[in-house]
Order: C-alpha cells, then sequence, then structure tokens
C-alpha cells in the first residue's frame, strides 16, 4: 500500500482497500481541526425531550465542549441555552437539574427567565440608552431542533435542517421511536465514564460487529451459562443481517441477535412466566405496524450512528450514549437507557438488568470495549506503522456486520468535512 | 426478635479480609464471603440513593452475576482485567449503624487505588452493607459501593470488583 500519501484517508474501491491515516487520531491539530469543521458544523445530540417534562425544568450539560442548559421555558418550549451571563461570563445555572423559573447569575445578580430573556438587572438605570435588555437574554445555538424526541443543536446557521441532515437514519430513529405509543423516556441515572482513547475509536467500535466474539467472549459464554439458546444465532454468521449506509456519515448494523430483547424478544432467562406477556406484546406491535416491520422492532438489534457523535444502539436495551474529545488520547462519553414511557415498574426492572449484563462501565462488556480502544491508542505510538486498515468487505455486494461499511461510511464523511475548502461549502445531497 | 449487634471488630475483621481477598485476586473465596443471595450494587454517580430496578446503576448483580463476575475475571477473556489491574483499598470510619429483621447494617469508607499501565486511579466513597450472621459467622447479603466521584473520569471504567 501506499505509505506516503498524506491525506487522511485512502479509499481505493478498484482494488477495495481503505485506509485511514493514524494521524486522524492521535494529532492536536487535527483535533482543533475536527472542532472547527466537524463539531461546528453538524447536529449534535443534546438530550432528550423526556428530560425536560415540565415546565421550568432543566439539565445543565456540557454538548461539544460548552455548558448548556437545556430547558423546557414556561411557554412549554424546549430551548437550548449557552450557559453564560451575557454581562461577564459566569455560568447561570450552577445545578446539574431541577425546575426553575428564573435562572441568576451569582456574580452580579442578572436575572434571566426559563425562556432565557433577562428579566432582572440590578441598578440597571446606571447604562445608557443604547444597553437593550431584550438584546442581553441567553444566547443560543443557530439551530436547535428535535426528531422524534431527540433534541440535537447546530453551531451553523448555513448546515440543512436536523431532518434532511438525519437522512436515512430517520428510519432507524423511527424504529426506536415506535417502540411505544407513549413515547419514550430517558431512565434516570447517567453513566458518565470516559476513555483513554480518540473518539473516533469509539465510534468504529459501537458498530463494528467484527469484534463481537474476540472481544465480547465472556458475554457470549455468560448468555450460554444462564441459559440462552444460542443455536442459529451466532454473532458471526446471524440469520438476518444488514449494514447501511445512511448517508451524512450516518450508518447501521440491523441483525438477529442471541441476546433476549426486553421489548418483545423473549428468551429463557427472563422466566416462563413472562412469556404470555412478550406474545401479547408482540402480538400488538404486529396489529400496529405489520408483520416485518413488527418483527424489526422486536427481534432485530440495530447498532446506530448519527454523525459524529451519538450512538443509538438497540441491543439488549436501549442505550444512548454521546461523547466529546477533551485530548486526541481523551474523550469523555455520556449514556443513558432509553425505555418506552408506560412501560410498567417490573418490566422496566428487566430492561435495565438486561442492559447491565453488556452495557456500561460496569458491565461484561463495555470495559473490554474501553481496553481495546486505549489498546489501540497506545499502538498508535508506534508512528512507523502509519495506517489503520478498514477494508473489510469493501469489494463484496452485500457487506455483513461484520465487514466495515458502517465505519467507511463516517470516514468518507469525516474526511470531507476536514479536507473541503473552507469557504462556504456546497451543500451535497445524502 | 432483635437482632443482636455484632462489634465493630467483629465487623472490620469481615471487612478487613475480604479488601484482602480482592486485592490479592482471591476471587473464589471472596465469593465464599457471600451469601447464596447476595447482591452487589454500584449506582450512578448522580443517582447515589436510587433503586436499581427504575435507575441505571454502573453495577447491579444478582447472585448469578455475582458468581459470573468472578469466574469471568478469573478466565482469561476478561480483556479489561487481562493483564489484572493491582488494586489497594484503604477501608475506614467503619460503623455498625443498626439493624432490618435479621440484617445488620454497616458502613464504611473506601478509597480503592487501582494500577494499571502506569496509571493510578482513585475510586472513593462509601460502602453500604447488609450482613447476616450464620452461627459464628458473619455474611455479606448486600455490598452497595457508593462512588463520591463525580463522574469514572478518567477511570473509564469497574472492571474489578469494587
Amino acid at each position: 500500500m501506499d505509505n506516503s500519501a498524506d491525506g487522511y484517508i485512502v479509499d481505493d474501491q478498484d482494488k477495495g482497500l481503505f485506509r485511514v491515516n493514524r494521524r486522524a487520531f492521535t494529532d492536536p491539530e487535527c483535533l482543533a481541526d475536527e472542532r472547527r469543521r466537524v463539531f461546528d458544523k453538524c447536529w449534535i445530540y443534546v438530550g432528550h425531550d423526556s428530560e425536560v417534562q415540565h415546565a421550568g425544568d432543566y439539565r445543565s450539560r456540557n454538548v461539544a465542549g460548552r455548558p448548556m442548559i437545556l430547558v423546557r421555558g414556561d411557554d412549554n418550549v424546549v430551548r437550548v441555552l449557552l450557559n453564560t451571563c451575557t454581562h461577564r461570563g459566569s455560568l447561570v445555572c450552577r445545578q446539574k437539574s431541577g425546575n426553575a423559573k428564573t435562572f441568576q447569575c451569582p456574580y452580579h445578580a442578572w436575572t434571566f427567565n426559563s425562556r432565557g430573556q433577562l428579566v432582572g438587572v440590578p441598578g440597571e438605570d446606571s447604562y445608557s440608552d443604547a444597553f437593550k435588555r431584550d438584546e442581553m437574554g441567553l444566547a443560543a445555538p443557530p439551530q436547535v431542533d428535535s426528531y422524534r424526541g431527540f433534541i440535537f443543536a447546530c453551531f451553523d446557521a448555513a448546515t440543512d435542517s436536523l431532518y434532511d441532515y438525519l437522512a436515512g437514519a430517520r428510519e432507524y430513529l423511527d424504529l426506536v421511536a415506535d417502540q411505544s405509543e407513549l413515547g419514550m423516556k430517558i431512565v434516570a441515572g447517567q453513566q458518565s465514564y470516559s476513555a483513554r482513547a480518540n473518539w473516533k475509536l469509539l465510534v468504529e467500535n459501537s458498530y463494528d460487529g467484527y469484534h463481537g466474539l474476540p472481544t465480547h467472549q465472556r458475554y457470549f459464554s455468560f448468555l450460554s451459562d444462564i441459559g440462552v439458546d444460542m443455536k442459529g444465532r451466532d454473532v458471526a454468521t446471524p440469520s438476518y443481517q444488514k449494514a447501511v449506509d445512511l448517508g451524512n456519515g450516518h450508518a447501521v448494523v440491523e441483525y438477529q441477535s442471541a441476546w433476549g430483547r426486553p421489548i418483545a424478544h423473549w428468551v429463557a432467562p427472563f422466566g416462563e412466566h413472562r412469556k404470555s406477556h412478550f406474545e401479547e406484546v408482540r402480538r400488538r406491535f404486529d396489529e400496529r405496524f405489520g408483520p416485518e416491520r413488527s418483527r424489526r422492532i422486536c427481534e432485530t438489534s440495530r447498532n446506530l450512528g448519527i454523525f459524529p457523535n451519538l450512538v443509538i444502539n438497540d441491543i439488549m436495551a436501549i442505550t444512548v450514549r454521546t461523547f466529546y474529545p477533551v485530548s486526541p488520547d481523551y474523550m469523555e462519553v455520556n449514556a443513558w437507557a432509553l425505555a418506552p414511557a408506560d412501560e410498567s415498574a417490573e418490566d422496566s426492572a428487566l430492561r435495565l438488568d438486561n442492559f447491565l449484563t453488556f452495557l456500561g462501565p460496569g458491565g461484561f462488556a463495555t470495559p473490554d470495549d474501553v481496553e481495546m480502544l486505549e489498546s489501540c491508542q497506545r499502538g498508535f505510538a508506534n508512528r512507523e506503522v502509519g495506517w489503520s486498515d478498514i477494508s473489510r468487505g469493501m469489494k463484496r455486494e452485500n457487506p455483513s456486520i461484520t465487514d466495515e461499511l458502517q465505519m467507511r461510511a463516517f470516514w468518507r464523511r469525516w474526511n470531507q468535512l476536514m479536507t473541503e475548502p473552507r469557504v462556504k461549502r456546497a451543500r451535497k445531497a445524502a | 426478635m432483635s437482632t443482636e449487634l455484632p462489634s465493630r471488630q467483629e465487623v472490620e475483621d469481615l471487612l478487613y479480609k475480604e479488601a484482602a481477598l480482592l486485592d490479592e485476586w482471591r476471587l473464589e473465596e471472596w465469593a465464599g464471603l457471600l451469601t447464596e443471595d447476595a447482591v452487589y450494587e454500584v449506582p450512578p454517580t448522580d443517582a447515589p440513593e436510587g433503586d436499581s430496578r427504575n435507575t441505571l446503576f454502573i453495577i447491579a448483580d444478582d447472585a448469578v452475576r455475582i458468581r459470573s463476575r468472578v469466574k469471568q475475571l478469573l478466565g482469561k477473556a476478561a480483556w479489561s482485567e487481562n493483564p489484572r489491574s493491582r488494586t489497594r483499598r484503604l477501608i475506614t470510619n467503619v460503623r455498625v449503624v443498626g439493624a432490618e429483621e435479621d440484617r445488620i447494617l454497616v458502613t464504611a469508607n473506601f478509597a480503592v487505588y487501582r494500577m494499571r499501565y502506569e496509571s493510578v486511579d482513585t475510586y472513593i466513597g462509601h460502602y453500604d452493607y447488609k450482613l447476616v450472621r450464620f452461627g459464628e459467622t458473619l455474611k455479606i447479603r448486600e455490598r452497595r459501593a457508593i462512588l463520591d466521584n463525580e463522574a469514572l473520569r478518567p477511570h473509564g471504567k469497574i472492571s474489578f470488583i469494587l
């Protein structure tokens, strides 16, 4: 292969070779570029509608490196506000979450209402006529929008609408959002962790079917030990599977999985007493959506990557995971569980139990994923080996989930954003 | 019938033994300190008082998962602990705080240092234990490790038994 190329990727579709320059994982200048060209241009996940259910509910949250407030105003409109006083900069919201009519800056007591408007300035008569209170409300990202409860912000007013941006990913968000007629909710409890690795390694890992068996052997042994029938549901050769480039850098793998799915796919460890309940739920999905869509919702698992840094994996439970680089070799990760808003207490307990078997920083799988990402990052110190290979399945007509089509979809979009001229970029259809 | 509370020294002996077995990776012996129906939980850092039935925890193991966790950690395929971490647990401020039926409530502070690949990560918090007496021995029915850390950063994971 040509190691002399100095770009970020080698994408040779004739030969079927795809390589990523490891500089993309290690170079501080690359990260500085990513902040401007990727994170300041793309739609970035902020939170879920269910996290601010009532007027005045708020969550303070770091999004793309910025402290923000996700708040439902007294007018019932959900807003994303930049958490910095327009006076001299202090955070105006210093609690993690709560319910408030106003946010008062602790420094000089400027007061903002739940819509972000400036409603109180001590000693306002000391300002000239040029000082306009209505121009001094809390700032907001140029674009904020939501799709089926998932709230995003974008720092570039010229970026396509969220609807267009999500492109083919909408279908897969629908398969999650359709799991309840009363909407989905984020469950209490945030998994806040990290990895000493570049953030894009977690993108790759989150829908990497190839690593399943070697990295997570202990998880599959556990499933087998507790009585899950693994026959015909081997992760390496599932009976149904596909990997899809969803446009705009989004991608998904969808497959028949061995593990039980609390929504409506029963396995023996869930207990005989639950079997009829699961059949009843399945019957209702069949009625609502017809057998094919119902089968996808109930039985298949999906690892969905929404460019650049949102993962929604609907597997043995649903996790919503987002991450952001602090430095080229360190990222912060936040993850939540998503569940039907009307799920019974018993079903919810089963869902969370199933979640923890695999997922999260204390599960039987995620710690090993973090280990592998950190292991890659340490390996990158060998600068003599300049490129990683992501060619798997490139010449195959229908790449499988153990191929690397999904990663190539990410990298092509990433490379486009990182290398296109900075002047007003042409809009490109998905 | 009221449960007679054990002395602090008897409880300390149990907790210090537990800490030594975990630090020495004698996990089968450690599991022997637990009842057959034991529970091991680590709540999320933003909901330390949460209930694992309705809150997403970091760890909420029933007895089956505790035994599986031990088996996995002693096997070769738990990559996050192969090679193994070194750990050192400092257990202090041990208090016997009361009883619920036959369960003896104990709390203790911990600082657990995890050394791996020349990094040192510190897990700070307290344990809430529920112990049960079987004749001369106290056994652990519940152990909940409640972190004071606001996030697992830069730790990234709880791959050993906290």
